[in-house]
Order: C-alpha cells, then structure tokens, then sequence
C-alpha cells in the first residue's frame, strides 16, 4: 500500500512544475499548458484525501475541475487566436498594450 | 515491494518526467505531446486511488478533446520555431525557479508535518467494489450537488459562445 504522503508530495511536484513554467515560458499556449499541469496536481490532491478519507466527495470535486478546465481551455485558446488575428504573436512578453 | 509500489513509483517518475518534457520543449508541439503523456500517466496514478470513473474521464476529456483543441490553435497559428532568446540563465529563470522551490519545500514541509503516517481508509468489501464507481459517484452528482453540476452545464454553455465570440473575426 502506497502511504497518502506520496501522492500528496507527487502533487505537490507537478504543481511547482507547473508554476515553474507559468513564470518562465513566454509563448502563450505552452503557459496555458502549464497552467492544465496544475489544474491536474490539484486533482490528483484531491483524489489522494477522497482515498484516505473513503468518501467519494473529493471525486465530485475532480469532476468539476475537469468540466472548468475545459471551459477555461476554450475560451483562453480563443483569446490566443484573438491575439494572434491582432499582434501576429503569442509571445507574453511583446503583449504589452496594457503596460504603461 | 508490492505491484501497487512498483506501479506507483513507475507512475510518479514518468509523470514528473513528462511535465518536466512539457516545460523544456523548445516547439509548443512537443510540449503538447509530453502534456498528453502527462495526462495518461496520471491517469494510472487515478487508477491506483480507485478513482476509475476520474481516470477515463481524465483520458476521454483531458487527453482527448483539451488535447485536441491545443493542437488545431497550434497549428492553426503556424508558429515558428522561436528557440531560446537570450542566456539561457536569464533573471526571471532563477527568480521562477528560486518561487517553485520556495513553495515546494513550503508545501511538503507541511505535508510531512500530517499527524503520523496516514493510512487509507480501510473499506469493507461491499464499499470497496464500487467505491469511485459511476454508479456511486453519479449519485452524489444527481443528489446533492445538483445545482453545482447544472451550474457546470450553464458555464459550459457560456464558454462555448464565449469562444465564438472572441476568436471570431468581424463581430
């Protein structure tokens, strides 16, 4: 039987990867990329207590981070695209129009 | 070690593996294959927490449609190759990485400090078969958050003309 303490520190891994990419990468969709890592290190957070608690509420919750990130994906590829129509890049940091 | 151990343990280095191949990838296409490893090597790591139902979804929805979505903007966009502009140990990588180390020693500083070793719940036959199950889980769905999952519904749906609004030419 794996111990609760490793998937918590797995997920606790792959959210400080994903955050570690979010600050660093400058193309936009790969950030949108990192930012799907973490959404899943908090999922598999959310797992690990349902399992060591027995009860399925945690799995509900999994459930709707899944159906939000899709949500989020669509309308953050969207704006991508919007931007792209607009500036000819996704690179974050040649996006500067509100930087004064 | 038991196959349950071996499992995990196989799990666990190919995912951190994978996310770490999400980062480094020079060409966002590359970054998104490693993203859909990612994802099915989580997938185990779902299925080993007895969250079946979670882990097909997570593949169904996750790998497949997300996944799906980020490949067409990718190549819809047709981007080029940027490479790696500048030193590669420019201010804002140690600045990132020294705040994704700070918080993962804050965050498993305080998962060690969790009460003992936490065991998991033991279950008895009847609710180990069909704990994480779609029956069970569809009942929690359809009973008390009802209106969380109608809300879901709703924000799907503004989601989806929120899309064609935004990535629409000419309104």
């Amino acid at each position: 039987m794996v111990p609760a303490p490793n998937y918590l520190i797995l997920a606790a891994i792959l959210f400080c990867m994903g955050m570690f990419g979010v600050l660093v990468r400058r193309n936009a969709l790969v950030v949108f990329m990192c930012i799907e890592l973490m959404l899943n290190a908090a999922n598999l957070t959310f797992l690990a207590f349902a399992r060591m608690r027995g009860d399925l509420h945690g799995h509900v919750s999994a459930f709707f981070i899944i159906a939000v990130a899709a949500a989020e994906a669509a309308i953050g590829l969207a704006i991508v695209i919007a931007v792209f129509r607009s500036r000819g890049t996704v690179d974050i940091g040649d996006i500067r129009t509100l930087k004064h | 070690m038991t196959a349950q151990e071996v499992l995990f343990w196989v799990f666990a280095v190919s995912t951190v593996g994978s996310a770490g191949g999400v980062i480094a990838a020079r060409s966002p296409i590359n970054s998104a294959m490693s993203l859909v490893a990612t994802f099915f090597f989580l997938a185990g790591i779902y299925v080993l927490l007895w969250a079946h139902t979670i882990a097909v979804l997570q593949v169904l929805v996750y790998a497949g449609a997300i996944m799906v979505l980020f490949l067409f903007v990718i190549m819809l966009l047709s981007l080029t190759e940027a490479g790696l502009k500048g030193p590669r140990l420019s201010l804002s990588r140690i600045v990132g990485g020294a705040a994704a180390a700070g918080l993962l020693a804050v965050l498993v500083a305080s998962i060690r400090q969790l009460p003992g070793d936490q065991p998991m719940a033991m279950m008895g036959p009847a609710q180990a078969s069909t704990f994480g199950s779609l029956h069970e889980l569809g009942k929690l769905l359809y009973g008390t958050y009802l209106l969380p999952f109608e809300a879901v519904s709703l924000l799907l749906l503004v989601a989806i003309v929120g899309a064609v609004v935004v990535a629409k030419p000419k309104i």
